[in-house]
């Protein structure tokens, strides 16, 4: 097991009200798996993962990191991680290749082990040409690949991102996710991952761990967790006599299947609706039922999320409060 | 863990190279940038030497430009805090504690780094006051370099404290620094003498290290060597570089 917790926990005191950001996470990341966190702004994904890369101590339970304690062994932990903060690894004073360099003697390779690697990483990411300037003055896609060649020297065997793609462009947010895809394609590192993008949790992560107020409330991969929501056939009818009518068609054809009338509009929410509703259509065209306008639609993870909590995940990220992200950093 | 905190391993010995030598790289590739530190006491040197009293053998210059240099190291090593809590908000100071490089060596490397701007400060204001009636005694500024090297090394940790405590509060950190910089400097008679000072303010002087230090270093800069005053200075200069350090180890420690 590369990460294991049990319980683990973190409070904070703050204008002495106590948060709890973390409650009782118990946690399981085979080798090799690739995992997101996701969650609002808050919502206890960083307070994760700066406990398990030795930034903040637990107030309570443990947690394991590649074997390692990250209370006991912290110096064995952080040996055996690569970190991209939500901020630049690389200081804006500096250059790129200085500290590639630097990053790579911390973990005790020798001065030209230490270059020749840098100079395999600026490669890699397409730095090299900007490796010799400040690195206030690269472009922010250029920075965050910078961050991530940084978090590679030493070949981690487990790598953790926050909020990687946080302030990138659309564009760069792609290339960002291809080369996390990549990554963990061709050298099978574990990668975890803290994102309030749905859509980044959808594309890259095999398994997404939904967290919400400091607890686990989902955990599985993305397919999993949006069919086991269903897809939602609306049906839109001439009239609201219509409208029952395709409603006790729908119950019919997709037993289990949650239906709600609203109107001359009828929605129904179901696993595999979308296969069902051609039958349907022919069912209600049968009945002498006419429909004006049809629309299928397959579960997004906003959906999972809004089922799991009853809040848009979109929603929450708008109007949340960074209060506790205020806290941690 | 307790032979490491008594006794140095070589991992803290490459650690604090390491973090030593990347913190003077922006130096070393923008030697300009030392000039930042000491806009205020090169002012001093321009407009405040031209009114001390013409003694006709150039001893007011002898006497006011140690104390210009203690001023520009008093200086510099405050300032330094500035480059890590940049580096706190941006992100860096994050990945390097969470590299394998030891709490200590991030203190320990930066602390030791602040020699090299005082250097060649000093460099710089003794080769611009030469021309004027100053006489250079290498040997002398050799020594007084020693007693402002472990001055700059703790007053630097303390900065760097400051600046782990203040967190993204910016001005936390330089109402601290200036209110901190001012009252040290005229205490320690470094533009006006205090002989004649009223009782309180001599005994604050007395409490004051950089006191020790520019009166071991003004003797050393006109190439004399009274034992008693270096002494007292190198003393006072090894009291604020080990406190410094002290503290500034405790607040890297609690860093995260």
């Amino acid at each position: 097991m590369m990460i294991r917790t049990r319980g683990l926990t973190r409070h904070f005191t703050r204008h002495q009200q106590t948060v709890e950001a973390v409650r009782g996470l118990d946690l399981d990341v085979r080798e090799g798996e690739l995992v997101a966190f996701l969650g609002p702004n808050g919502a206890g994904k960083s307070t994760t993962l700066r406990m398990l890369t030795t930034l903040i101590a637990p107030t309570s339970g443990t947690a394991e990191v590649a074997g390692y304690d990250v209370v006991r062994d912290q110096r064995d932990v952080r040996r055996s991680i690569g970190y991209v903060g939500q901020g630049n690894g690389a200081g804006h004073q500096q250059r790129g290749r200085d500290e590639l360099v630097s990053q790579a003697r911390s973990f005790g390779m020798s001065r030209a082990a230490a270059r020749a690697r840098a100079e395999e990483l600026l490669d890699a990411f397409d730095l090299t040409e900007h490796a010799g300037r400040p690195v206030s003055t690269l472009s922010g896609g250029q920075r965050r690949r910078l961050d991530i060649a940084i978090g590679l020297v030493q070949s981690p065997r487990v790598m953790f991102l926050d909020e990687p793609s946080t302030g990138l462009d659309p564009q760069n947010r792609v290339n960002l996710q291809e080369q996390v895809r990549r990554l963990h394609h061709e050298r099978g590192t574990t990668i975890v991952l803290t994102t309030h993008y749905l859509e980044e949790a959808d594309a890259i992560a095999d398994r997404v761990v939904v967290i919400d107020h400091g607890l686990v409330i989902a955990d599985d991969t993305a397919t999993a967790l949006k069919s086991g929501l269903g897809d939602l056939v609306t049906l839109a009818l001439a009239t609201e006599s219509d409208a029952v009518a395709a409603a006790e068609h729908g119950s019919r054809r997709l037993p289990g299947a949650s239906v709600d009338r609203t109107g001359t509009v009828v929605r129904l929410r179901a696993p595999r609706a979308s296969e069902a509703a051609p039958g349907l259509v022919t069912d209600l065209a049968g009945a002498g039922v006419g429909i004006t306008r049809m629309e299928v639609a397959s579960a997004t993870l906003d959906d999972v999320f809004l089922d799991l909590t009853g809040r848009s995940l979109r929603e929450s990220n708008e109007t949340s409060t960074p209060d506790l992200e205020g806290a941690v950093a | 863990m307790s032979t490491a905190t008594t006794l140095p391993s070589p991992g803290f010995v490459l650690d604090t190279w390491n973090v030593m030598t990347r913190e003077l790289r922006p130096v070393l590739r923008e030697p300009a940038s030392v000039l930042f530190a000491m806009v205020q006491p090169l002012v001093f040197l321009a407009l405040f030497a031209p009114l001390l009293p013409d003694t006709g053998d150039g001893s007011a210059l002898q006497w006011f430009v140690p104390g210009i240099v203690a001023m520009t190291t008093l200086m510099g090593a405050t300032f330094t805090g500035a480059n890590l809590m940049q580096e706190m908000v941006t992100g860096s100071h994050e990945r390097l504690l969470v590299s394998p490089l030891s709490r200590s060596s991030l203190l320990v490397g930066r602390a030791l780094k602040e020699i090299v701007p005082m250097l060649m400060q000093t460099a710089i204001i003794v080769a611009v006051c030469t021309p004027f009636s100053f006489d250079l005694h290498l040997g002398g500024i050799l020594v007084a370099v020693v007693i402002l090297a472990g001055f700059s090394i703790g007053i630097g940790a303390l900065s760097f404290a400051l600046a782990l405590a203040a967190k993204d509060q910016d001005w936390l950190f330089w109402t601290v620094q200036q209110t901190v910089i001012f009252p040290l400097l005229l205490l320690a008679g470094v533009l006006l003498p205090l002989e004649g000072a009223p009782g309180w303010l001599q005994l604050l002087s007395d409490l004051n290290p950089l006191t020790y230090v520019v009166e071991a270093v003004r003797p050393l800069f006109a190439g004399e060597y009274p034992l008693d005053t270096i002494g007292a200075g190198l003393l006072a200069s090894a009291v604020v570089a080990v406190l410094g350090l002290v503290v500034g180890l405790r607040a890297m420690r609690a860093s995260s």
